[in-house]
C-alpha cells in the first residue's frame, strides 16, 4: 500500500518496521512531529525527555541494554546532546541506535542554519541522508542494521524540506526484533581512561575502515550515469532540486550514506564525467573531501552557503539562467511577522515590564515570548539558546556590576525551557550571588512547536496522566526566598505590575512565575469560546493606550478602535488598561 | 511537465488542511505528488506557504520565482507578496479577503490601497473567490478555505475526483454538510 507521507511521518514508520521499542526526543522544529508520529505506534515506548541530552542517554542506556532505540531532536538539540554522542561513539551499541538530526537551512523557525554533518566526522559517527519520504522510511530501516553490523551509533540528518514534505511511501510490516541479550562488558560500557583508549584505537583501525568499504558498496550511495559532460555529487534534498534541473543532461553520484563518505566510489565517478559539480545545502562538506582527494570539482565558489538551495539557485549559478518571467506589483507591502497571538499569556507581563524598559535588560529565550521583543512590546535585548534566558543574565548582571552601570537584569523564560535547561541556570545565579530576576512564563505547554506535553503539564506524549512536576517547589529547593517569589496571573495587570515593581526593587534573587495556560491550546480556546471585548464608541477617545500592548485582534481604522471577535478570547489586558473605560467584556465562560 | 501550485495565506486560514485534501485528491488521481510546507512559527499571524507539485514524477518540492502555474492567494495582501512566484501566463485564484499584519492595526502601516485592482490589471488570469462572503452566508466564517478548494478543482479541471470523500475523510463529522455546500460553491464560483 502506498500512502502519501511527510518525511517525519516516514521516520516513525520506519522506525516501526524496523521493530524499534524505545523512543526519546525533545521538540523542535522542523523534528517535532517525529516522536508525535512514534507515540502512536503502542509497540513502541515514545517519551518526551526534558532535554536532547537526556533523550540521548536514554536512547544509550535502551541500546546497551538490548533495544532498538530511536532519538529525535532539531539541529540546535544535537548540540545540547553533544557530550552522550561523542563517547556512546566509542561504546558503540547493543540494540541499534539511531539519532535523528533535523537541520534548518534557511532558518524558517531557528536561531541558526548549523550543518550538522560535521559532527559525524567529528564524532566518528556513521550517518545517513535520505532525500525524500520514501527514503526515510527506508533509511531508518537500513541504519538500524548499519548500527548493529558495525557497532556504532548512525546519525540521520535530514532538512526542513525533507522533514515538511509530503510524498508517496510503500509501507511495509513491522519485524518484531525484541530486546537482545544484555552481557556485561565493562571494557565497552564504562569509558574510563584506559577502556576509552582501547577503544578509540580500535574504532579507528577497525569499525571505520569497515564502514569505508560499506560506503562504496551499499546502494545507498549511487551512480546514475546519464550525459556524462556534466557529474554531480550531491546528497539530501540537493539531489531533488538538481535533477529538476538537469534531469537526464547530468550524471548524478546521489550519496545516502555520507559518513564515512565513498572514496572509491567518488574517484571513480569523477574519472568519467567531464565537469564535476557538487550541489550542496550550507556548507561543503563533501566538495571538502572531494578537494582533498585532489580531484578538481566546483561547488562554493557558485553556490551559496547561506540560506536554503533551490532549482532556482542551482540553474543561475550553473547554467547562468536569468529568472523565469513574472509579475511584479509597484507597491510597498507590509510584512507579516509572527506576532503574539490575542489572548496571549505572555502580553500583561511584558507590557508590564516594558514600562521599565530603559531601565533593565531582559535576556530572553527560544519560545514563543521571544516575540516579547516586537514592538511595540519591545522587551528583550538578547536571545541565544535555550537556558541562556538566565545564565546570560547572570554575565550580563556581572558586566553591569562592574561598569557600575544601574541596570536590572530580567531574564525570560518558558515552563518546558526551564525544565529543558533553566534550573541549572537558577543553581548558578543563587549558587554566585546574581541579583538578577528570573521570570517564568508558564503557559502550562511547549508553545512554538504547536503544543506538546512537558513535566509541568501532567501528561506524558502518549496523553497518560503523568506526575506533575512544580515549579514553584523548584525555585524554593534551589535557594530563592519565599519573599522574593511571585506567583501571578498575567492576565492581571494589577498583581502583574506590583510584582514586577518588587521584582525591579529587590536585592536579592527574585523570581516571578506567571501561570496562564496558553490561549491556542483546545481547552482553554473552549473555556473562552463565548468571551470577547467590545469598544463602546461613545465612550472611547481614541487614545490608543490599547494599541500599546500589540493585540492583534485590535485595530485602528478610519479613526475608529475596534476589536475582532473572532480573534479576542476576552483576556481582558486591553479593558485594563483603558482610561475611559469604554471596552466591555461580553459572554461568560464555560 | 509537473504541475506547480503555491498556496499562501495567514496562519489560522487553513492553507495547510486544503493542501492535504488537494494532494490526497491528486495522488488518488494517479499523479506522482510533492508537498512541502513551512510551518513553525506561522500559526502566530505569519505568512504561510504550501508548494504542491504534481505530474507524472516530480522531483523538487520547491518552487521558485515565475516557476507557479497557479497561485492561490486566501488573502489579498499575500498575493500581492508572491505575485512573483507567478509564471507569466499563469493563473492567480484570490481571496477577497484582508487580514492586517500588527504594524498596520497599530497604524504605523497602511494596507495598500486597491490591491486587488492592481492584481487584476497586472495578471493575465486572475479569478477572485468571495470565500468570505460564501463562508458567512453559510454561517461558518471557518469553511472559506473549502470554498476555495472548490475554486481550485475547477480551475484545475480536475472536478472528476471524488472531493466530497476526502473533505469527509479530513473534517470532523459535525462539519461535514456546511463545507460540502462550501466546496460546491466553490465549485460553482
Amino acid at each position: 500500500m502506498k500512502k502519501l507521507l511527510t518525511g517525519n511521518e516516514a521516520i516513525a514508520r520506519g522506525a516501526y518496521e524496523a521493530g524499534c521499542l524505545i523512543a526519546s526526543a525533545y521538540p523542535g522544529t522542523p523534528s517535532t512531529e517525529i516522536l508525535e508520529n512514534i507515540s502512536q505506534y503502542e509497540e513502541i515506548h515514545s517519551q518526551w525527555s526534558t532535554n536532547e541530552k537526556v533523550a540521548l542517554e536514554v536512547g544509550c542506556g535502551a541500546s546497551i541494554a538490548g533495544a532498538r532505540a530511536l532519538v529525535a531532536m532539531k539541529h540546535v538539540g544535537l548540540n545540547v546532546a553533544a557530550d552522550p554522542l561523542f563517547t556512546i561513539a566509542y561504546e558503540g551499541v547493543n540494540g541499534g541506535l539511531v539519532i535523528i538530526t533535523a537541520d534548518e537551512p534557511g532558518m524558517h523557525s531557528s536561531q541558526n542554519e548549523q550543518d550538522n554533518r560535521l559532527y559525524a566526522p567529528h564524532a566518528k559517527v556513521a550517518m545517513v541522508e535520505p532525500a525524500d519520504s520514501q527514503e526515510c522510511k527506508d533509511f531508518i530501516k537500513e541504519a538500524f542494521e548499519i548500527s548493529e553490523k558495525f557497532d556504532t551509533p548512525v546519525l540521520f540528518r535530514v532538512t526542513t524540506r525533507v522533514c515538511h514534505s509530503k510524498g508517496l511511501v510503500e509501507l511495509g510490516e513491522r519485524e518484531e526484533i525484541g530486546v537482545k541479550e544484555y552481557v556485561k562488558d565493562i571494557r565497552k560500557y564504562i569509558m574510563v581512561p584506559a577502556n576509552a583508549k582501547v577503544r578509540h584505537v580500535e574504532m579507528e583501525e577497525e569499525r571505520l575502515p569497515k564502514l569505508r568499504e560499506y560506503s562504496n558498496n551499499t546502494p545507498l550511495n549511487r551512480i546514475e550515469y546519464k550525459d556524462k559532460r556534466i557529474g554531480i555529487i550531491t546528497s539530501g534534498i540537493s539531489y531533488y532540486h538538481a535533477k529538476e534541473v538537469f534531469k537526464d543532461k547530468a550524471s548524478y553520484l546521489k550519496i545516502g550514506f555520507s559518513y564515512p563518505l565513498p572514496d572509491q566510489l567518488i574517484r571513480e565517478f569523477a574519472n568519467e564525467v567531464e565537469k564535476l559539480y557538487i550541489i550542496e545545502e550550507n556548507e561543503p562538506y563533501i566538495e571538502t573531501f572531494v578537494k582533498a582527494m585532489g580531484i578538481d570539482c566546483i561547488g562554493k565558489e557558485i553556490l551559496p552557503i547561506c540560506g536554503e538551495l533551490s532549482p532556482e539557485i542551482i540553474r543561475k549559478a550553473i547554467l547562468g539562467e536569468e529568472k523565469k518571467e513574472s509579475y511584479s506589483l509597484d507597491m510597498e507591502i507590509p510584512a507579516r511577522p509572527p506576532t503574539l497571538c490575542a489572548g496571549c499569556p505572555h502580553r500583561g507581563i511584558f507590557y508590564e515590564v516594558g514600562k521599565y524598559k530603559d531601565k533593565i535588560i531582559a535576556t530572553s529565550d527560544i519560545g514563543c515570548y521571544t516575540l516579547g521583543m516586537a514592538p511595540p512590546l519591545g522587551v528583550g535585548d538578547t536571545v541565544i539558546c535555550m537556558g541562556a534566558g538566565i545564565s546570560a543574565g547572570i554575565g550580563f548582571d556581572r558586566a553591569n556590576r562592574k561598569a557600575n552601570r544601574d541596570k536590572k537584569v530580567f531574564g525570560f523564560i518558558g515552563d518546558s525551557t526551564f525544565f529543558h535547561s533553566g534550573i541549572t541556570g537558577l543553581i548558578d545565579g543563587i549558587y554566585n550571588g546574581s541579583n538578577m530576576v528570573t521570570v517564568i512564563l508558564d503557559n502550562r505547554t511547549t508553545g512554538m512547536t504547536g503544543h506538546q506535553e512537558n513535566p509541568g503539564t501532567g501528561k506524558r506524549v502518549t496523553g497518560e496522566e503523568a506526575p506533575v512536576i512544580d515549579i514553584e517547589g523548584i525555585v524554593k529547593a534551589i535557594g530563592i526566598k519565599e519573599e522574593n517569589i511571585r506567583v501571578i496571573d498575567p492576565y492581571k495587570l494589577d498583581e502583574t505590575k506590583e510584582a514586577v515593581k518588587d521584582a525591579y526593587e529587590a536585592e536579592e534573587p527574585f523570581v516571578i512565575i506567571a501561570k496562564q495556560p496558553c490561549a491556542l491550546l483546545k481547552e482553554v480556546q473552549r473555556a473562552r469560546r463565548g468571551l470577547y471585548c467590545e469598544v463602546d464608541q461613545e465612550k472611547c477617545r481614541k487614545c490608543k493606550v490599547c494599541l500599546r500592548i500589540g493585540c492583534p485582534a485590535i485595530s485602528f481604522e478610519d479613526d475608529v478602535i475596534s476589536i475582532d471577535r473572532a480573534q479576542c478570547n476576552g483576556c481582558t489586558i486591553c479593558l485594563q488598561l483603558c482610561p475611559f473605560d469604554s471596552i466591555e467584556l461580553i459572554g461568560e465562560s464555560r | 511537465m509537473a504541475n506547480s501550485l503555491l498556496l499562501v495565506g495567514v496562519g489560522g486560514q487553513g492553507t495547510i488542511l486544503v493542501s492535504r485534501i488537494l494532494s490526497e485528491g491528486l495522488v488518488e488521481a494517479g499523479y506522482d505528488v510533492k508537498m512541502s510546507e513551512i510551518h513553525g512559527m506561522s500559526q502566530r499571524g505569519g505568512s504561510v506557504t504550501t508548494q504542491i507539485k504534481f505530474g507524472e514524477k516530480v522531483y523538487s518540492p520547491s518552487i521558485g520565482e515565475g516557476e507557479a502555474d497557479l497561485l492561490v492567494a486566501f488573502e489579498k495582501l499575500e498575493a500581492a507578496r508572491y505575485i512573483s512566484h507567478l509564471k507569466k501566463g499563469g493563473t492567480l485564484i484570490v481571496n477577497d479577503e484582508e487580514i492586517y499584519p500588527l504594524s498596520v492595526l497599530t497604524g504605523n502601516a497602511d494596507y495598500p490601497d486597491k490591491v486587488l485592482d492592481e492584481l487584476v490589471e497586472q495578471v493575465d488570469n486572475v479569478k477572485v473567490v468571495e470565500a468570505s462572503r460564501v463562508a458567512e452566508e453559510l454561517g461558518e466564517p471557518r469553511c472559506q478555505n473549502i470554498v476555495i478548494l472548490g475554486s481550485m478543482v475547477k480551475v484545475l479541471g480536475l472536478e472528476n475526483i471524488d472531493w466530497i470523500e476526502l473533505i469527509k475523510k479530513n473534517l470532523p463529522e459535525r462539519v461535514h454538510e456546511v463545507n460540502i455546500k462550501a466546496f460546491e460553491r466553490g465549485l460553482s464560483q
